[in-house]
């Protein structure tokens, strides 16, 4: 009886604590401020960071281990072949705005993205739906053109958000979602606001009551603005180097992971010299992923040697696919006909670890005869000469999208400039098998395939690199999407 | 004025000869660069990176590990280099366009003269950045942007000194004499207004620098891997609390150069014109 | 004419500065036919900048929409956003669409941000305008202060040490400044934030963004304008009616702010409306050195973003203004001096 009591007085005493000490609010440090608020406007991975999950839910979402989860939808059957969709609904969605939730607006935000005068980023992803039935409230039926095991991936994305038809056009500005948050206020140039949302259908599933993302795009800045407890967290901090300083500080944990972000050293397949397979193998042996993860990425980076990220149970480990050996990249050039060198230009876009890792790429492949001129782009100019006109030898770019291994069948129009009747004909095979024991051969395939071929010279994954407060739980170690689970989060004494 | 009369009043400058010390260290340097530097300043080294100042690495060494006084020694070719092709782009068109104003008058002159005001409403610094925008980076296309800007500068000057020596009584006679205004002008006017554009192309040398560290540091000038002294205080910064060190080198090496090449100006105007002298 | 603005482009105006062409006041009809040239001289040169800014962007590669939406996007909706955009138009009608904009006092929809353009500078000035005033007062009370003692202690060393001083500060690229003041008080000693901007509505704190950005665009300004304030102030002290106000018995400090520095302060007036001229496109490299987020952090973004209509706007914003500048400082060479009202 008396252990009873006592016990009940210590659970007394522990909520009253809790009550008052427990911290309910964060904020979240990020490099990139969001150019607009609205994923169906603008591809900027910003927006799906503070708004994906929190603010607007799409159908499904995807999970910290990458696997497709129920978000809107609580479930869903396919049948015929894999070509008709099923998702189920529930009860009681309200918009931030008072809004209902019904399949018609299901069918409404995704008949808005497939349109033909549509602008949304993730449009591709739509033109495979043929046609959307809501015969209730609490469903819809889509049935696709042609089978796709990645369907269900797509509709996790932030471009798939379900939107409110009367809000959808303000949604730039000023978002309303149905997520267990919703929107406060964007200071522009420093912070988006948050807070619990009082409609959400669940309303025990966020714990923290406001969320205030803070942008500091100065690398040299975040540091202190963690040490001064400004910040609670900072995902993926851009001063790398001063990790060490966080990790022997017992405010803070450093937590750090993977993403969905390959980043090889891109060859142009469709033009010399790297039409020619010698000459890709040879840049492949030449590469020194040891120094390019260290002077890139403080040696965070993983090392890939393929076009697959670590962290997934398909991946498989390509890295020794061509050591290091420059004797045998000088063998294969001359083999080419390149026993003198070659001329080569390499136009990194002004991304840090992008101008980084070429200036030290760009250093190795001078010791096998490569004469490399780098020739920094901004962006635009990026898109333009590089994946618009193609126009270059090779160029250094982060690929974040998930199971995007089909850019290898986007043939001569890419600006990879590859093409390959075998690479086709696995990535179709994969695309339409349903079962994953079947889909992880192909993929392995796959990714022993691109490696063959030496489409590129894959250098590291780019790393997620978080602070957190020493206090903080339900971080996301790697970052299958880049998204901020909210909900996830919560303080701990 | 004889010559050796200006040599000599140029040396008793103070302004001068600590501009002519100054200016010279940043020239051996460049010149040195050409035959020697402790390492190479392209030569990376990830293991050896952000390594303090020591008797192997004089200034330590920088993100990639390359050494950092070989890049500023060979970083002063670069802004040296900028400087006298920038300076000349503006002294050869603006003196050109500022002698054909003055020698011609009426609407040329005032076509000439709306033309350099318009340039300046327009702010320098956003032109250039349009200007590396459509040709892209790089240090050819920062020195058109720098050498532009000079242009009207040269040609102000020029119109504004050629006018006043057109004035003068000499020039009235030489017209007696049958001489053409062509003629007048090379043989008259440009030997008699040398000194100013000596002075100004000078300022505008270190004010050259001044523009290609800003380009770089913006990431608009000098591309990788020839270093830059700018576009090496732009790198710099994300490692602030790691080495700060490395903000400080580059930053003083362009302030050396500025500063001595200003000074040399200033020293140089006294001496030409001791009547300033006396009221500076 | 107006004189040449500073930063980079020439030092003209440190050589003793002409007396300021006057203007003329002496007759309502003198009055409007100059305030007519100024008005045509106005509309002239927007028209030349909006012009030439159009030009320079129909050539500048790099297309908006595919900046937007991103490298996986579908062709057909880059297509449709850039005809939703308006960017499928001919040359001669977006020109003619912007320009009647512009006189109706519609700056067009952003790109990037899809808000209007004129709420975005709005946005931003409320950085960049306060930024610049306080720069300008801390470069004024600098100048002034330092130029008027050197002046007073002429060729002695407090006189060396000013001058050395203004030497070294025109000599050092301001960026570079900011970044040793950054060292200093933001990572060595923590007082003041290293970037960023965290709005007006967090109160008075927000103030403390501004004074390292402030200090480092002052520091270059006031040492070229302690230069010009310190000649102009020896070129009146050598004139007549000097020595007669000392001979009223008036102290040396009572002569030189009483009499000495109004007659002095035309070259310097005319420095500092060149130099605020400057400052709101110099705050490109300092706002990005702080990350400001301020007009000039707006158009170096805008440009890599390709949102043109915003470049377009805020370049003819910026001529404007320095046409402006301009005749606010001729009427300020009017008030300083009264003779120059009715002299010619």
């Amino acid at each position: 009886m008396r252990v009873f009591s006592t016990s009940l007085a210590v659970a007394l005493l522990m909520t009253a604590t809790a009550a008052f000490a427990a911290k309910d609010t964060i904020v979240i440090g990020m490099q990139d401020e969001p150019p607009v608020l609205d994923p169906t406007q603008n591809a900027a991975a910003a927006i799906d960071v503070i708004f994906s999950v929190n603010v607007y839910e799409s159908l499904t979402r995807i999970g910290e281990d990458g696997t497709v989860k129920p978000s809107l939808a609580t479930s869903w059957t396919i049948g015929e072949d894999g070509k008709v969709y099923t998702f189920k609904l529930p009860k009681g969605v309200v918009f931030d705005n008072g809004e209902k939730l019904t399949a018609e607006t299901v069918k409404w935000s995704f008949d808005r993205a497939g349109a033909p005068n549509s602008t949304n980023p993730t449009k591709r992803h739509f033109g495979n739906i043929a046609r959307i039935d809501t015969p209730d409230a609490e469903t819809v039926i889509i049935r696709l053109k042609a089978p796709s095991s990645l369907f269900l991936s797509y509709m996790a994305s932030g471009g798939a958000a379900i939107f409110d038809p009367k809000s959808a056009d303000n949604n730039k500005s000023t978002p309303v979602g149905t997520g267990p948050y919703k929107f406060k206020q964007w200071v522009k140039g420093d912070r988006v606001v948050l807070e619990k949302s009082t409609t959400h259908r669940d309303p025990s599933k966020a714990q923290i009551r406001q969320a205030t993302f803070k942008f500091v795009p100065d690398a040299a800045a975040q540091v202190p603005a963690l040490l001064a407890g400004d910040i609670d967290a900072f995902p993926t901090i851009g001063a790398t180097e001063t990790l060490d300083r966080f990790k022997s500080d017992s405010r803070f944990q450093v937590v750090i992971g993977s993403t969905e972000g390959e980043v090889p050293l891109i060859l142009n397949n469709n033009k010399k010299p790297f039409d020619d397979i010698r000459m890709r193998r040879a840049v492949n042996h030449v590469i020194d992923r040891k120094s390019i993860i260290d002077g890139a990425t403080s040696g965070y980076g993983l090392p890939i040697g393929s076009h697959f990220p670590p962290h997934h149970p398909w991946y498989i480990d390509l890295t020794n696919r061509y050591p290091r050996d420059i004797a045998k990249a000088k063998e294969l050039m001359k083999e080419a006909g390149y026993a003198n060198g070659a001329d080569v230009s390499l136009k990194p876009p002004p991304f840090a670890y992008a101008r980084r890792s070429a200036e030290i790429v760009a250093a190795q492949l001078m010791e096998a005869g490569f004469r490399v001129k780098i020739e920094p782009v901004e962006w635009a100019q990026w898109l333009d000469v590089v994946y618009k006109q193609k126009n270059y030898d090779m160029t250094v770019v982060a690929h974040v999208s998930p199971w995007d291994q089909d850019n290898y069948t986007r043939g001569l129009d890419y600006y990879y400039g590859y093409q390959n009747a075998e690479m086709d004909a696995l990535m179709k095979q994969a695309l339409v098998e349903s079962d994953e024991t079947k889909r992880k051969d192909l993929y392995g395939r796959i990714q022993r395939k691109i490696a063959d071929d030496a489409v590129h010279a894959f250098m590291f994954q780019l790393p997620r690199t978080g602070v957190y407060a020493a206090k903080l739980r339900g971080i996301w170690k790697n970052s299958p999407v880049s998204v901020t689970d909210l909900a996830g989060l919560r303080w701990v004494d | 004025m004889s010559r050796d009369g200006l040599i000599m009043r140029c040396l008793k400058q103070r302004n001068f000869m600590i501009g002519l010390a100054l200016t010279g260290i940043v020239l051996a340097a460049a010149i040195l660069s050409y035959f020697w530097t402790p390492h190479s300043p392209t030569r990376i080294n990830v293991p050896g990176r952000l390594a303090p100042a020591s008797g192997v690495h004089w200034f330590g060494t920088d993100h990639f590990g390359r050494d950092v006084f070989s890049m500023i020694l060979v970083g002063s070719r670069n802004s040296i280099g900028v400087g006298i092709v920038a300076v000349s782009i503006g002294v050869i068109t603006g003196v050109a366009l500022g002698l054909l104003a003055s020698a011609k008058r009426g609407w040329v002159e005032d076509l000439i003269m709306r033309m350099a005001d318009f340039t300046f409403a327009f702010p320098a610094i956003l032109s250039a950045i349009l200007i590396t925008a459509i040709l892209g980076p790089g240090t050819f296309n920062s020195i058109l942007a720098i050498g532009i800007f000079n242009i009207p500068v040269f040609a102000r000057i020029t119109r504004g000194a050629a006018n006043a020596i057109l004035a003068r009584d000499f020039i009235l006679a030489a017209r007696a004499a049958g001489k053409g205004r062509i003629r007048i002008t090379l043989e008259h006017v440009l030997p008699n207004i040398s000194n100013v554009l000596i002075v100004q192309a000078t300022i505008n040398f270190a004010l050259a620098i001044l523009a290609e560290a800003g380009l770089s540091y913006l990431g608009l000038g000098t591309q990788p891997p020839d270093p830059s002294w700018g576009r090496m205080l732009n790198e710099s910064q994300t490692f602030l609390f790691r080495a700060p060190m490395l903000a400080i080198y580059p930053g003083a090496a362009i302030m050396i150069a500025v500063l001595g090449l200003n000074l040399l100006g200033d020293g140089l105007r006294d001496a030409l014109d001791p009547r300033l002298a006396r009221s500076r | 004419m107006s004189p040449s603005p500073a930063s980079w482009r020439g030092r003209e105006y440190e050589r003793p500065l002409p007396r300021a062409q006057p203007i003329r006041y002496n007759g309502a009809v003198l009055m409007t036919s100059f305030a007519l040239r100024r008005l045509a001289t106005f509309i002239a040169t927007l028209i030349a900048t909006s012009l030439v800014v159009f030009l320079v962007l129909e050539v500048l590669p790099g297309d908006p929409a595919l900046l937007m939406l991103g490298i996986d996007a579908q062709p057909d909706a880059v297509a449709a956003l850039r005809a939703k955009l308006g960017l499928d138009k001919p040359a001669v009608e977006r020109y003619l669409v912007w320009m009647a904009g512009m006189v109706r006092g519609d700056l067009g929809i952003s790109h990037t941000y899809g808000t209007s353009v004129a709420e975005l500078i709005g946005e931003r000035l409320v950085v960049t305008l306060p930024l610049a005033l306080i720069a300008m007062t801390l470069t004024t009370i600098i100048a002034l202060t330092l130029g008027v003692f050197a002046a007073s202690k002429h060729n002695t060393i407090g006189d060396y040490g000013v001058m050395t001083a203004t030497q070294l500060g025109i000599a050092i690229p301001n960026f570079w400044f900011a970044i040793l003041l950054v060292l200093l008080f933001a990572v060595a000693l923590g007082w003041l934030p290293a970037g960023g901007f965290p709005g007006w509505d967090q109160g008075p704190i927000a103030l403390k963004s501004l004074v390292l950005p402030a200090f480092a665009l002052a520091l270059v300004q006031a040492a070229i304008l302690a230069r010009v304030t310190r000649s102009a102030v020896l070129e009146v002290l050598r004139e007549d009616f000097v020595r007669t106000a000392r001979a009223k018995g008036l102290t040396r400090t009572q002569t030189l702010w009483r009499h000495v520095l109004r007659n002095s302060l035309i070259p310097v007036v005319t420095i500092m409306g060149l130099q605020f001229s400057n400052l709101l496109a110099g705050t490109i490299i300092i706002e990005n050195v702080f990350y400001l987020p301020g007009l000039g952090r707006l158009i170096f973004q805008s440009i890599n973003q390709r949102d043109l209509i915003v470049v377009k706007d805020v370049v003819v914003l910026l001529a404007a203004k320095v046409v402006v500048i301009n005749f606010i400082v001729d009427l300020l060479y009017a008030v300083i001096d009264p003779r120059l009202r009715t002299q010619r």
